[in-house]
C-alpha cells in the first residue's frame, strides 16, 4: 500500500455564496484519491470563513482559510501568495480549482511557482489506484472535436470545468469544519485593480447554469431577447448568445458562447435563431441535451440537436414558456 | 517601446480532426496563428506605433513549420522573429514556458526580462490556444519571469512606464493598472487584427529571423522535460441524430416539454 496522500481543493465564493464548481473541485479531488487519502479544502477571500462548514459537509476533512478584506476581489499576486502559503502548509499531492476566471488565472501561476505540471479544463477524472497508478484527467481539445486523457507527476494542479464533475452529496449532521487560519507570505502587489464594472451580478452564471437559452441573429433586435429571458426564467436558467447576435448589437459580448466566448455544458441548451456555425458549436456541443428552434430546416444546428423545431422562434418560444410554466 | 509577442501556431479551427495511430493527423492540415495571438500581434504593433518607436519581436516554440506563422506576423508589421525549435523540449505547458523564460533572460525574477540584450517593456500573448486550449503558457511565463500580468484583456494602453488594462472576468470588466514590464493576454474584442499587405509580405522576407536551440538557451533536456503525459486521445462519441418535431407550433411546444421531461429527463 502506498502512503496516504492529501488532496487540496480550492473553493470560490461569488455574491456571498459558494459556487457549485467548488463542490465539483472537491468531487474531482475525491475521484483522484485512493482509499485512505485525505481531502482538504481551502478558501481565499473576504468573509469566506463562513463557508467552511459547507465544505466540511461535502467531505473536506479540514478547511484552510486566508480571510481578509484586501482579498475581496481577485488579485493575481495577492491570491498567489495566499495559495502558496496554503500549499506550503498542506503539501498536497494534487491541487484542484474551478475552471473559472479566478481559477484559470491562479492555476498556471501556482503551477509555475511550484515548477509542476497542470491539467486545465478537465471534464472527467478516472481514479488513481492504491498501488500508485496515477489518476487520469480527461479534457477536450480542438474546441471539443477531440478528447485527451492526461496524467501528471505529483504534485500537480488541475482545473475542473463547471457542470462536468460530480460534486459529493452533502452529509446531514456533519460537524463544524476543522478550520486552520493561514497567515500568507508577503507579496509585492504591483497590479492595482482600480474598478470592477459588474455586468453579470445577480444573474445566474452562464458557465454554471443547468439550463441555457441562447439567441442568435434570428432574434432580430435587443427586444427580441425578451421572450428568451422569459423562457430562461421559467426554467431557472441563464440567457446566452451567438456571436452573430453580439456583433449585431442585440446583446452584450458577456453573453457570447463559442470558441471565442464562453464554453457551457448545461443539462439543457436551447438554441433559438442560431445557425450552428462551427465556432458556436465549440462552446455548446458538450451540453447534455440540445434543442434547436430555427426557421430553416437545413440549418446546421439541427445536426447536433437532440430535438428540433422548425419554426419561427417568436411563435415557438412563448408557447414553450407556457408549456413549462404549466408543469 | 520594446515589445515581445508570444505566438503559437495552431490548426485552423475549421479543420476536421482525423486521428491516425492515436495522434492528430497533420496531413494537408491548414495551420494559422492562434486567433488570440493575432490580437496580441496587432496590439504589439499598435502600441509600438503609439509610442512612436521601438520594436515588436514575435517569439515561438515549435517545429520548423511554425516559421510560416512568424513570417505572417512579420508581414503584419512585427519587426523581428525568434523561433525556438528543438525536439528535446517537452510537449507541455511547463516545458514550453521554461524555454520561453530562458529566451527572455531566465526564470526566478532576477531582474527585468530581456531579449537579445535589450530590456523588454511589454509581453503579449493569447488568452488560450484554440487547439490545446490550456490557457497556461503566457501566465506561467509571467510567473517564471517575476513580472506582473493581466489576463484576458479587452483594452490596453501604456505610457510612462505603466499600463492600464480592462480585463474580462466572466462578463464583468475589471480595470487594472500595472507598472511595466508586465505581461498581458489578449481576449476577443481587444482590436481588429490587420491582414498582411503585399508590401508587408515582401518586407517580411528581409526582417531578422533567429532560430534557437536548447544549447543557445543554456538549458538541459532535464530542465524542459514535461511534467504531464498524454495517455490517450480519442474523438468524442458522435451525437446521435436528433429528431425534428412535427405539427403546429403549439403541438410542437407541448411535445417538446413532454420529451424533455419524460424522455430526456432534464427537467
Ligand atoms: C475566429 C472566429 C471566431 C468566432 N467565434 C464565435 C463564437 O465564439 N461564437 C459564435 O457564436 N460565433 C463565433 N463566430 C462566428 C460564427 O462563424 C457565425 O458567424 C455566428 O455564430 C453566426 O451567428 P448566428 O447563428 O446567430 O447568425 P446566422 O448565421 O445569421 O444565423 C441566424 C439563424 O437564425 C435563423 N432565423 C432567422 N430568423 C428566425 C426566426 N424568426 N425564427 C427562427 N429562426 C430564425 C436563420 O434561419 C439562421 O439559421 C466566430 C467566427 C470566427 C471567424
Ligand atoms: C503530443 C503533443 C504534440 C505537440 N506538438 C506540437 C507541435 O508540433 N507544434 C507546436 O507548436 N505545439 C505542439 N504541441 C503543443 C505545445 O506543447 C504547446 O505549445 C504547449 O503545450 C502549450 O499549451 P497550449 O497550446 O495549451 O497553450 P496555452 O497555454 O493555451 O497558450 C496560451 C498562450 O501562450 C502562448 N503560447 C502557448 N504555446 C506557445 C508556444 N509554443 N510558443 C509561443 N507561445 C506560446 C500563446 O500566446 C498562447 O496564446 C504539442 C502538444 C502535445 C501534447
Amino acid at each position: 500500500m502506498a502512503a496516504p496522500k492529501t488532496w487540496l481543493a480550492f473553493a470560490e465564493a461569488r455574491d456571498g455564496a459558494l459556487r457549485q464548481v467548488s463542490f465539483e473541485a472537491l468531487g474531482a479531488a475525491r475521484a483522484a484519491a485512493a482509499d485512505g487519502d485525505a481531502i482538504v479544502a481551502a478558501l481565499i477571500g473576504s468573509g469566506v470563513a463562513a463557508h467552511a462548514d459547507a465544505l466540511a459537509a461535502r467531505g473536506a476533512a479540514r478547511v484552510y482559510v486566508v480571510d481578509r478584506p484586501a482579498l475581496a476581489v481577485y488579485h493575481p499576486e495577492a491570491y498567489l501568495a495566499a495559495a502558496r502559503s496554503i500549499v506550503q502548509a498542506v503539501q498536497p499531492a494534487g491541487v484542484f480549482l474551478g475552471h473559472t476566471a479566478a481559477g484559470r488565472d491562479l492555476a498556471p501561476q501556482l503551477a509555475a511557482a511550484l515548477r509542476c505540471g497542470a491539467v486545465t479544463d478537465v471534464t472527467a477524472v478516472e481514479p488513481g489506484g492504491g498501488e500508485g497508478a496515477p489518476p487520469v484527467f480527461a479534457r477536450p481539445l480542438y474546441a471539443g472535436k477531440a478528447v485527451e486523457r492526461r496524467t501528471a507527476a505529483e504534485p500537480f494542479v488541475v482545473t475542473v470545468r463547471p457542470n462536468n464533475v460530480r460534486a459529493p452529496d452533502p452529509v446531514d449532521g456533519a460537524g463544524p469544519a476543522d478550520v486552520v487560519a493561514i497567515e500568507p507570505e508577503g507579496a509585492a502587489l504591483r497590479a492595482i485593480v482600480k474598478d470592477v464594472v459588474k455586468k453579470t451580478s445577480g444573474k445566474i452564471d452562464l458557465s454554471e447554469a443547468k439550463v441555457v437559452v441562447s439567441g442568435g441573429r434570428g432574434v432580430k433586435s435587443a427586444d427580441g431577447f425578451a421572450p428568451l429571458q422569459a423562457l430562461a426564467d421559467a426554467l431557472g436558467g441563464a440567457v446566452g448568445a451567438s456571436r452573430g447576435a453580439c456583433d449585431a448589437g442585440y446583446c452584450d459580448y458577456a453573453l457570447q458562447i463559442g470558441q471565442t466566448g464562453k464554453v457551457v455544458t448545461p443539462e439543457l441548451y436551447i438554441a433559438c435563431g442560431i445557425s450552428g456555425a462551427i465556432q458556436h458549436l465549440a462552446g455548446m456541443s458538450g451540453s447534455r441535451v440540445i434543442v434547436a428552434i430555427n426557421k430553416d430546416p437545413e440549418a446546421p444546428i439541427f445536426k447536433v440537436a437532440d430535438y428540433g423545431i422548425v419554426g419561427d422562434l417568436f411563435d415557438v418560444v412563448p408557447l414553450l414558456t407556457e408549456a413549462f410554466r404549466a408543469r | 517601446m520594446n515589445i515581445v509577442v508570444l505566438v503559437k501556431q495552431t490548426f485552423d479551427t475549421e479543420e476536421r480532426i482525423v486521428l491516425t495511430d492515436g495522434v492528430v493527423s497533420e496531413d494537408g492540415a491548414k495551420f494559422v496563428i492562434n486567433p488570440y495571438d493575432e490580437y496580441a500581434v496587432e496590439q504589439g504593433i499598435l502600441m509600438r506605433d503609439a509610442a512612436g518607436g521601438g520594436k515588436v519581436t514575435v517569439l515561438s516554440v515549435g517545429p520548423a513549420r511554425v516559421a510560416e506563422a512568424l513570417r505572417t506576423a512579420l508581414a503584419m508589421g512585427a519587426d523581428e522573429a525568434v523561433l525556438i525549435d528543438d525536439p528535446r523540449i517537452g510537449n507541455d505547458e511547463h516545458a514550453v514556458s521554461i524555454a520561453l523564460a530562458a529566451a527572455l533572460g531566465g526564470a526566478g525574477g532576477a531582474g527585468a526580462p530581456t531579449l537579445g540584450g535589450a530590456p523588454v517593456d511589454v509581453l503579449l500573448g493569447g488568452n488560450f490556444s484554440v487547439d490545446n486550449g490550456a490557457g497556461q503558457v503566457a501566465v506561467r511565463l509571467a510567473a517564471l519571469l517575476g513580472v506582473p500580468h493581466v489576463a484576458s484583456v479587452t483594452a490596453l494602453e501604456a505610457s510612462g512606464g505603466a499600463a492600464r488594462a480592462e480585463r474580462d472576468a466572466e462578463g464583468d470588466v475589471e480595470v487594472v493598472e500595472v507598472p511595466l514590464p508586465a505581461l498581458f493576454t489578449a481576449q476577443q474584442g481587444l482590436n481588429e487584427p490587420r491582414y498582411p499587405s503585399l508590401p508587408g509580405i515582401m518586407k517580411a522576407k528581409k526582417k531578422p529571423f533567429a532560430t534557437l536551440t536548447l544549447d543557445d538557451l543554456g538549458l538541459s533536456p532535464d530542465d524542459v522535460a514535461p511534467k504531464t503525459t498524454r495517455v490517450g486521445l480519442a474523438l468524442p462519441p458522435a451525437r446521435a441524430a436528433g429528431r425534428l418535431l412535427a405539427g403546429d407550433p403549439a403541438a410542437q411546444a407541448a411535445e417538446l416539454a413532454r420529451l424533455l421531461r419524460d424522455e430526456a429527463k432534464v427537467l
